[in-house]
């Protein structure tokens, strides 16, 4: 484009040949100005990669990609004596590990080989043909797949409607359809949704979505877009998970008794909970008022057994070892509980768990980073 | 369980106090009593506790019950007997030493009471070379203030008793024979140079008084911290170097009364592993404490432990702090809170001193 510039600017000024010197410097200081930007606008020319965002991968660069991944893949099943056709990822994962062995924490710098789809990020073929024109009839909205996605939406909301009008037509109308089941799942996040249609959507366009969806989920005779719906929603993991409750046993004399372990920080302690009548503690093998005899750690201990207010009844017999005082007394809270448990019905089991009681405290010491003194602590800031 | 048994002057019915029934339960000091008596020797926490309360009150308990009925039973014609409490940290030996004290007072005994040997060889500021004997060293200090006190203990008694022997102290200083006791007391506090021997001569004096048939007084030894006399200790001669126990005039001549080769008394310590020097914490048994030499001078003595409080102990204790209402959280005034106490404490004495301390 400078070189045209400077072409027409030259055949402009070939043209006035016959003006006054006075041009002559106009024209020597424009060349020379011309010149100068020529150098500045060469210099713009060159592509700023940090704005052009992201990698584009072409549709052939990601084919390419596939099948060498292919044939990588029968290599390695041949490396390892296996066979080439039913290679799964897992035997991959397993391979590469084997014959890159690596000793870095961060498993995301490990040695990697995956199909190509899950290692680029996905990203729209080009949307438009060899004359310029869009596939999609919603392109010059910006948004083409969310648009689309409303729009199916809605049309699948006319057809149920249709759908029971046709029933109230015939008489069949009834109002108590199987109901599809959303205890066991959630409504896709704005990230997630994002992801699937391969474009960003702001939450405006994402309420609206949700309302849609729920507007569908409204009507009788849902069911017949079941599958539909379920695609757009993702499973809860199962929160209530059930805790371990150490199994009570009876000893010699017929005491029920029962074994935990509690970690905290870098204790471990292990607590044998006797069901006797007195409440006689041993630490280690010594008087808990000698091993303890800071009055904070004494409480921490007797917390369990005065929530449940069964202090007198049994009697403790802990080993502890690691960690500093703090963090015994807390990781022999943590097994007095879990060793109460199986001594507890199940509703006082979910009042301990709401205390907190049976949570293992996951705080643990921060790592010291380089350039700071400590975990977050900086030097002194000097201002000069 | 808990009724508070008022002590009269009269030593009949502070007798008839000291029984088995009365276990776990409290019984009043008269104020008249507790100023002489115990001056020194009672545990600090204690000695503020009565301040607070405006009254000293002691709780009955086995160990104390045990060796003040052997107190009564023993034959005072055969050397002197000597009981040791022992037991772990805050478990109630000083107390208990204390109430055997008091009852030998309300017997009209002399007390012989040091508070803590350990405070004579440990921090000691002024060491001076003695005048009796030039290898070993004096503590004026501590001798004089001990003086001071085993006076105001002893008041009635010391006119009473008159010096044996002759005691010469400077070229021009000196006491004669058959002045009473208390003279030579004072002398040993005016004249501080000399005080620490004339504790010598007060110990030497009382134990050969005591052991002659026709005395009418009994003596009686009460050493808290008895370990201290055979372990080491930390003060340091002016060359850097360690002073030996045996260097020290107050603990030699200590060493001198614990062994029992006088009659007409007894003597009870107790072991102390708080104040005592190079030992480790853990330790509480009279071997430990006391070395082998100290428990082959001790020997044969009868050991006498001094347990955490039993539950009925510890309710009485409880109903005590309720009722001179030292307990002002709500929470501690309800059966929860006593089984906390109960818990956090693990039954020890100082411990649920320290605990209610700030309820």
């Amino acid at each position: 484009m400078a070189a045209s510039c400077v072409r027409t600017v030259g055949s402009f000024l070939g043209k006035c040949g016959n003006c006054s010197s006075s041009l002559n410097t106009v024209t020597s200081q424009l060349s020379r100005q011309v010149l100068s930007r020529q150098i500045c606008v060469s210099t713009a020319l060159k592509k700023n990669l940090a704005a052009g965002g992201p990698e584009k991968f072409t549709v052939e660069f990601i084919q390419k990609q596939v099948e060498e991944f292919d044939i990588g893949k029968r290599h390695l099943a041949n490396m390892m004596g296996e066979d080439p056709e039913n290679f799964t990822q897992e035997d991959i994962d397993r391979s590469i590990a084997y014959l890159f062995p690596s000793g870095l924490f961060e498993k995301k710098a490990r040695p990697l080989m995956k199909h190509p789809e899950e290692i680029f990020p996905k990203q729209r073929a080009v949307q438009w043909g060899a004359d310029g024109r869009p596939f999609h009839f919603l392109f010059y909205t910006g948004k083409q797949s969310y648009y689309s996605l409303m729009h199916k939406l809605y049309s699948k909301i006319l057809n149920i409607e249709k759908h029971q009008d046709r029933m109230r037509a015939k008489g069949l109308f009834s109002q108590d359809t199987k109901e599809i089941s959303l205890d066991t799942s959630r409504w896709l996040t704005k990230e997630e949704l994002e992801v699937l249609l391969v474009e960003t959507i702001s939450s405006n366009n994402y309420d609206r979505f949700i309302q849609l969806m729920e507007r569908l989920l409204s009507m009788p005779y849902c069911n017949m877009e079941e599958e539909f719906v379920l695609h757009y929603r993702r499973p809860l993991e199962a929160r209530s998970k059930k805790q371990m409750v150490p199994v009570p046993e009876r000893d010699d004399k017929g005491v029920a008794f029962s074994t935990s372990d509690g970690r905290r920080k870098t204790s471990n302690s292990s607590v044998v909970l006797r069901d006797c009548g007195s409440g006689r503690i041993t630490v280690n093998g010594q008087e808990y008022l000698h091993y303890f005899p800071v009055l904070q750690d004494r409480e921490q201990l007797m917390f369990p057994l005065q929530f449940m207010g069964l202090l007198g009844r049994f009697d403790l017999q802990c080993t502890v070892s690691g960690g500093g005082r703090s963090s015994q007394a807390g990781a022999l809270r943590l097994a007095i509980s879990r060793a109460l448990l199986s001594f507890l019905s199940e509703g006082e089991q979910e009042t301990m768990r709401q205390a907190g009681l049976l949570t293992p405290d996951p705080r643990v010491r921060e790592r010291k980073k380089p350039g700071q003194e400590g975990a977050r602590r900086k030097f002194t800031w000097k201002k000069r | 369980y808990f009724t508070m048994l008022n002590l009269t002057s009269a030593s009949a019915s502070f007798q008839a106090c000291q029984s088995e029934k009365h276990l776990g339960q409290f019984y009043t000091l008269p104020s008249a009593h507790f100023r002489p008596l115990f001056p020194h020797g009672l545990p600090y926490r204690y000695q503020q506790q009565v301040k607070t309360f405006n009254e000293a009150c002691f709780m009955v308990r086995p160990p104390a019950l045990e060796v003040i009925s052997y107190l009564k039973k023993a034959d005072y014609s055969k050397p002197a007997l000597r009981y040791l409490f022992y037991g772990v940290k805050g478990s109630g030996k000083t107390m208990s030493l204390c109430h055997a004290v008091h009852f030998c007072y309300t017997q009209g005994w002399v007390v012989l009471h040091i508070p803590d040997a350990h405070l004579w060889v440990k921090n000691c500021k002024e060491l001076l070379p003695s005048s009796y004997n030039s290898a070993r060293f004096d503590q004026p200090l501590q001798a004089t203030t001990w003086l001071r006190n085993f006076r105001t203990t002893n008041e009635h008694l010391l006119s009473q008793i008159k010096t044996k022997r002759r005691y010469v102290w400077t070229k021009r200083e000196s006491t004669d024979e058959g002045r009473p006791l208390g003279e030579l007391v004072n002398q040993g506090i005016s004249r501080v140079k000399s005080s620490s021997d004339v504790v010598g001569a007060l110990m030497k004096d009382l134990r050969l008084q005591s052991s002659q048939p026709g005395a009418d007084f009994r003596l009686v030894v009460a050493v808290d911290g008895v370990n201290a006399l055979w372990g080491r200790s930390t003060i340091k001669k002016e060359n850097k170097s360690a002073v030996d126990l045996e260097e020290l005039t107050l603990i030699h001549n200590l060493k001198k009364l614990m062994k029992n080769d006088w009659t007409g008394g007894a003597i009870i310590t107790t072991l102390s592993q708080t104040g005592s020097l190079y030992t480790p914490k853990s330790a509480y048994l009279p071997q430990e404490l006391l070395g082998e030499t100290g428990f082959d001078s001790m020997d044969p003595f009868i050991p006498v432990s001094v347990p955490n409080y039993s539950e009925k102990e510890f309710e009485s204790a409880y109903l005590y702090y309720l009722d001179r209402k030292w307990l002002q959280h709500p929470q501690s005034r309800t059966e929860d809170g006593k089984k906390e106490l109960s818990f956090l404490s693990s039954k020890n004495p100082s411990m649920l001193d320290r605990i209610c301390g700030f309820l």
